[in-house]
C-alpha cells in the first residue's frame, strides 16, 4: 500500500460544502406541499391521562389533522428492544420502552401525548394551545435511591418494582484478596453525565410517493439503516420501499443513536395518512426533554491494597438512572461496570448495578457512555490510597499498570459487545510518562507548585488514566466503484456528524486506487446508496466501516490490476496503479486510465469469462472478533480563585494510545472536541431538576455548555500500539477527550485548595465554583471554631 | 390566529427581495424557508448558541431574535455571500478549512459571520480578543482551539491583502 495519504493531515474534502452553506441539513428539506409537525408534551412527570380533546385544535386555522394515541390504531406499539442484555448469568432485566404517543400514562416531562399537522410550524403551535388535556397526577420519582424503597410510587405500574435491571459480575475472588489487604477504603461517589446538546436538535422529514409505493425520511440519527429496516416494519413496506438518508448531521454524540423516537415513528405515518410531506424540527426546549440524556449513577465503592499501594481487589454497588423507559438496554451501566478497571492489574472485583427507573427522560449512551462514571470511581480511589499510603499520586498509577508483556489482557467480565473483555494490545507506561514529562510533573511537584503558593497563588495539578473499549462489532460495509470519468464512489451504511469520514475513507480508498483524495467521493448514511450496516457509535466508524473500505478497496485494485494486465498482456506484476491509470513499470507513457478500465469492466458486446463481475466496483464487509482498547493519560494544571472558587486551566495535556492514525488532523479534532465536553461535565454542565421532575434550566442561557472562554488550549501527544483486531491497527477515538476529565478536575481542585489536608474530598461530578464552595465550607466552618 | 402581514424589501448579500409576510415570522425563518437561504443555522432560538449570526448592515445580529419585519430597508449578509468568484472561499473560510475549524459544521455559519464582523472591526486581534469574540458562539465539536487558530491565521492573511 503507497502511504501517500494514510496518516497524514489531510484537508477535509466536505468542509467547502459547510463552509458556503451548501450542505444539507433535515431542516434544510422543502418539498412542494410540506406541512409541519408540532407535537403536544406533558408538562408534569407523573399522571394517568383521563381524556384529551382536541375538537378545538382540528378547527384552527391552518390545521390539518390532530392525532392522539388512539388515532394511531394497531401501528401504536412500544419501541423495540435496541440492546438486549448481554449474556450474563442471572442477569435481571425489565423491558419499558417508550410508546409513539402517551395513551394512558405520562412517565416523565415532555413525553408527546397529541399531534398537530399544519401548513406551518406557527400555525401547528397555535394549536397546541387549543387542546385541553384532563390528568390524574401520581406522585414523582427522581431520586435513584427513593425509588428502591417500598414505599415508592412505581414508574411502570404494572412491574411492581422500579428495578429496570440488575446485574453481577465478578472476577477473581474479592472476599479473599481484602483479607489479605494493608489498606481497604471505601467511598460513596456521585457522577452525573448531563446532556449532548448537539448544536443541530433532531428533526424528521417524511415523504410518502403514492405512486411509487416509495417512503422517504429525512433523519438527524447516527443509525439510518436500522431506521429503514424498523420503519419498513411498523409501516408494512418492504425494506426497499423505505428509504433512510441521514444527511449532513451537527452533531450527535450517543442521542442520535437512540431509536424510534416518537417523532420517527410518527412522522412517517402520518405522511402516509395526509399523502403530503412533513417535517418536525425539534426546539432546543423539547430537546431538554424529548432527547435521551446520560445523567447519574451513586456507586458506593471500596479498594483493598497492599502496603505498596498495589491493588488487590475492588467492589462496588451501583445504582443507575435509566430514566421512564430502558429500549437501550444495559449498554450504559455496562460500560461503568467494565471501564471501571482502566489500565490497571485488578486481580479480583466483584461489580452489581441495579438500574433504576424515575419520572425523568430516558438514559441512553452519550459520548463515553456510563465509561466516565467508572473512571472516575477508580481514579478516585487510587488518590485515595496514595494520600493515605503517602504515595505520589502518578507513582500509585504506574505501580498498578497492566505490564506491557500481559497483552491481550483477559478481564475475564462481559463487555458491551458481549465478548468477554479483553485488551487487545497496549503499553501503558510510556503514555503515562510522556504526560507527566509534557506537564511537567516533577518540576510543578518538586518546587514549582511552592513557589506559586508563596505567592498565594491555589494551583492544583491532576493525572488520570483510562481505557476506552472501542470499535466494535458486529460490522459494517462499504461499496468502492471506479466511476467511468475516473473518480471513486465510497458508500457505507453509517451515518456521520462531523467525524471527516468524507476525507479519512477517502484517504484509504485514494492509497488503494492509486487516484486524488478530493478524486473520491464519500457517501454515508442513505440507504439507497449502501443496504447494511449498523451505525456510527462507539468509537467505531474509523475501525468497522474503515477497514470495510480497505477491503473493498483492495478488491477493486485487484481488478483494475487484472484488467489491465489482460489488456496489455503481460504479468499485473508488471503493472503500477497511480495518478488515476494503471501503466506499464518503466514504461509511463503505455497507460490506461481507470475510468477506461471501468468501461471495459462492463462490456457491450463479446463473451466474458466465467466468474467474471462486471463494474470496476467491489462490496466488502468486515467484522472485528471484539472491541479494540484504546488508552490514554490526562493532565492539567488548574488555579483556583480562592474567593470565587472559580477556576482557570493553565495547562491541559493528553497523551494517548488508539493504535495506527489515519488522520492526525481530524483525531486532534475528535481529542479537542472531548475534552470540551468532558470539561462542561466536570464543571459547567448540570441538569438541575426539582422533586417534581421538572428541569429548572432547560436553556442554554442555564444549562451552561463550554465557550471558547472556558475550554483551554490542549497540548496533544500520541503513541501507537496496533489493534492486532483488524488489518489497518486502528482502534477509536470518539470518546477518548471525554472520558476522564471528571477525576482530573476532582484531583486537581483538592490539590489547588489543599483539601485533602482539610479533609475534604471531592467524591462528585459535576463540580462547580458553588458547589466546591459548599463542600469546603464545612471545613472553613470547623477551622474557624 | 388572524395572520398580520407586512410587505418588506431586504437586500441580502446584495440579492433584493420583496416579500409579503407575517409580522411574527422571525427573520432566521425567512431567510431559511421563505428566502431559502438555508445556510443559516438555527441551534437555539433564544439567542444563545449564536450559529443564526447574520449582519445587519455590517454588524452581527442573532437572526433568531430579529422579526423579518425589522429588517425591512437594511442590508444583511449571509454565509451564501462570503465565498468569491468561482465559489473561492475568502481568507476566513480558507482558514477555517486549513485548521479544521469545524467538524459536523452546523454553528460554522454563525462563527464564519461573528468573525467576519470582528476581524474587520479589529484586524490584529490577540488570541485572548478571540476567544472573547468567539464567545458568544457555541461549537459543541471542536473545542474551539483550531477555530481560535484560523481566527488568528485569518486575521494575518486579511491584514496581509490589505497592505
Amino acid at each position: 500500500m503507497s502511504t501517500r495519504y494514510f496518516g497524514a493531515p489531510v484537508k477535509r474534502n466536505e468542509d467547502h460544502r459547510l463552509l458556503t452553506g451548501q450542505a444539507l441539513f433535515v431542516d434544510d428539506v422543502e418539498l412542494p406541499g410540506l406541512l409541519h409537525v408540532a407535537f403536544l408534551r406533558s408538562q408534569v412527570a407523573h399522571a394517568r391521562i383521563k381524556s384529551i380533546d382536541v375538537s378545538a385544535a382540528r378547527q384552527c386555522e391552518g390545521v390539518v389533522a390532530v392525532y392522539v394515541a388512539d388515532d394511531l390504531g394497531a401501528y401504536w406499539q412500544p419501541g423495540p428492544l435496541l440492546v438486549p442484555p448481554p449474556p450474563i448469568a442471572g442477569i435481571i432485566f425489565n423491558l419499558r420502552a417508550q410508546v409513539p404517543l402517551a395513551k394512558d400514562w405520562i412517565r416523565h416531562v415532555g413525553e408527546p401525548m397529541a399531534i398537530v399537522v399544519a401548513e406551518s410550524r406557527y400555525l401547528a403551535e397555535d394549536a397546541l394551545d387549543e387542546i385541553s388535556v384532563d390528568l390524574e397526577m401520581l406522585p414523582v420519582v427522581v431520586d435513584i435511591e427513593r425509588a428502591l424503597e417500598p414505599s415508592s410510587v412505581h414508574v411502570h405500574d404494572d412491574l411492581g418494582t422500579n428495578i429496570s435491571a440488575h446485574v453481577h459480575q465478578s472476577k477473581g475472588d474479592y472476599r479473599t484478596a481484602s483479607a489479605r489487604a494493608h489498606l481497604i477504603l471505601k467511598r460513596r461517589f456521585r457522577y452525573e453525565h448531563g446532556i449532548s446538546s448537539p448544536i443541530e436538535t433532531r428533526g424528521v422529514v417524511a415523504q410518502w410517493d403514492v405512486r411509487a409505493s416509495q417512503m422517504t425520511i429525512w433523519d438527524t440519527t447516527q443509525a439510518p439503516v436500522f431506521i429503514r429496516n424498523g420503519l419498513a416494519g411498523m409501516l408494512g413496506l418492504g425494506e426497499h420501499q423505505v428509504r433512510v438518508i441521514a444527511p449532513f448531521v451537527g452533531g450527535g454524540f450517543g442521542p442520535k443513536m437512540m431509536m424510534f423516537y416518537p417523532e420517527e415513528v410518527a412522522l412517517p405515518w402520518i405522511a402516509m395518512q395526509i399523502n403530503r410531506p412533513v417535517k418536525w424540527i425539534e426546539d432546543r426546549l423539547e430537546h431538554f426533554f424529548a432527547t435521551t440524556h446520560e445523567r447519574g449513577q451513586i456507586h458506593d465503592a471500596e479498594i483493598a491494597v497492599d502496603k505498596d499501594g498495589r491493588i488487590l481487589g475492588i467492589k462496588d454497588v451501583f445504582l443507575h438512572d435509566t430514566g421512564a423507559y430502558d429500549p437501550y438496554g444495559l449498554t450504559v451501566p455496562i460500560n461503568s461496570q467494565c471501564t471501571l478497571l482502566g489500565p490497571y492489574l485488578v486481580p479480583a472485583y466483584h461489580s452489581t448495578f441495579t438500574a433504576v427507573f424515575t419520572n425523568l427522560p430516558i438514559v441512553t449512551p452519550y459520548r463515553g457512555a456510563g465509561r466516565q462514571h467508572g473512571v472516575f470511581v477508580m481514579e478516585r480511589l487510587l488518590d485515595l490510597v496514595a494520600h493515605e499510603l503517602e504515595i505520589d499520586p502518578a507513582e500509585i498509577r504506574r505501580r498498578n499498570l497492566i505490564p506491557p508483556d500481559a497483552f491481550p489482557y483477559k478481564n475475564e467480565i462481559i463487555y458491551q459487545d458481549f465478548q468477554p473483555l479483553e485488551y487487545d494490545s497496549g503499553n501503558y507506561e510510556p503514555v503515562l510518562d510522556m504526560a507527566l514529562e509534557a506537564i511537567g510533573y516533577a518540576e510543578f511537584t518538586g518546587g514549582g507548585q511552592a513557589k506559586l503558593r508563596a505567592e498565594g497563588r491555589c494551583v492544583g495539578i491532576g493525572i488520570a488514566c483510562y481505557v476506552e473499549g472501542t470499535g466494535i462489532g458486529p460490522y459494517e460495509g462499504a461499496k468502492v466503484q471506479v466511476l467511468a470519468n475516473g473518480k471513486v464512489s465510497v458508500a457505507t451504511g453509517i451515518g456521520t456528524q462531523g467525524q471527516g469520514h468524507f476525507t479519512s475513507f477517502a484517504q484509504i480508498a485514494a492509497d488503494q486506487l492509486g487516484v486524488d483524495v478530493r478524486d473520491v467521493d464519500v457517501v454515508t448514511g442513505d440507504t439507497e446508496r449502501f443496504y447494511w450496516g449498523a451505525g456510527t457509535f462507539a468509537s467505531r466508524g474509523a475501525v468497522v466501516a474503515g477497514n470495510a473500505v480497505n477491503e473493498a478497496s483492495k478488491v477493486v485494485r485487484q481488478k483494475a490490476l487484472k484488467l489491465a494486465s489482460d489488456a496489455f498482456e503481460c504479468s499485473e506484476d508488471d503493472l503500477v496503479l497511480a495518478d488515476g491509470k494503471v501503466s506499464i513499470v518503466g514504461i509511463p507513457e503505455k497507460f490506461i486510465r481507470l475510468g477506461e478500465l471501468a468501461q471495459r469492466a462492463n462490456p457491450m458486446r463479446g463473451a466474458v469469462k466465467p466468474g467474471t463481475e462486471p463494474g470496476l466496483e467491489s462490496t466488502q464487509y468486515f467484522g472485528p472478533p471484539s472491541g479494540a482498547t484504546a488508552n490514554g493519560v490526562h493532565a492539567m494544571i488548574v488555579e483556583v480563585d480562592p474567593e470565587t472558587f472559580d477556576l482557570k486551566i493553565l495547562r491541559y495535556i493528553v497523551v494517548h494510545d488508539c493504535g495506527t492514525v489515519i488522520n492526525p488532523m481530524i483525531l486532534a479534532g475528535q481529542i479537542h472536541g472531548g475534552v470540551a465536553q468532558g470539561i462542561g461535565n466536570a464543571f459547567y454542565e448540570k441538569l438541575s431538576f426539582d422533586d417534581q421532575g421538572q428541569l429548572l434550566n432547560a436553556s442554554l442561557a442555564d444549562y451552561l455548555l463550554p465557550t471558547a472562554l472556558e475550554v483551554p488550549r490542549m497540548e496533544l501527544s500520541h503513541t501507537v500500539t496496533p489493534s492486532p483486531l483488524n488489518p489497518m491497527g486502528i482502534k477509536g477515538a470518539g470518546e477518548a477527550g471525554a472520558i476522564p476529565v471528571g477525576p482530573l478536575f476532582a484531583q486537581a481542585i483538592e490539590d489547588a485548595l489543599q483539601l485533602k489536608q482539610k479533609k475534604v474530598e471531592l467524591l462528585e461530578i459535576p463540580l462547580s465554583p458553588s458547589q466546591v464552595f459548599e463542600l469546603a465550607k464545612a471545613t472553613m466552618k470547623r477551622a474557624a471554631t | 390566529m388572524a395572520s398580520d402581514r407586512h410587505d418588506i424589501e431586504v437586500s441580502v448579500n446584495g440579492t433584493t427581495y420583496r416579500r409579503d409576510t407575517d409580522s411574527r415570522t422571525l427573520l432566521s425563518d425567512f431567510l431559511r424557508h421563505e428566502l431559502r437561504l438555508a445556510g443559516t443555522h438555527v441551534g437555539c432560538e433564544h439567542g444563545v448558541c449564536g450559529a443564526c449570526t447574520i449582519l445587519l448592515d455590517g454588524v452581527a445580529v442573532r437572526s433568531c431574535l430579529m422579526l423579518a419585519v425589522q429588517a425591512n430597508g437594511h442590508e444583511l449578509s449571509t454565509i451564501e455571500g462570503l465565498a468569491g468568484k468561482g465559489n473561492a472561499l475568502n481568507p476566513i473560510q480558507q482558514a477555517m478549512h486549513e485548521h479544521h475549524g469545524l467538524q459536523c459544521g452546523y454553528c460554522t455559519p454563525g462563527i464564519l459571520m461573528t468573525m467576519t464582523a470582528f476581524l474587520k472591526e479589529n484586524p490584529s486581534p490577540s488570541e485572548d480578543d478571540v476567544r472573547e469574540a468567539l464567545s458568544g458562539n457555541i461549537c459543541r465539536c471542536t473545542g474551539y482551539q483550531n477555530i481560535v487558530d484560523a481566527m488568528m491565521a485569518a486575521a494575518e492573511a486579511l491584514r496581509t491583502a490589505a497592505s
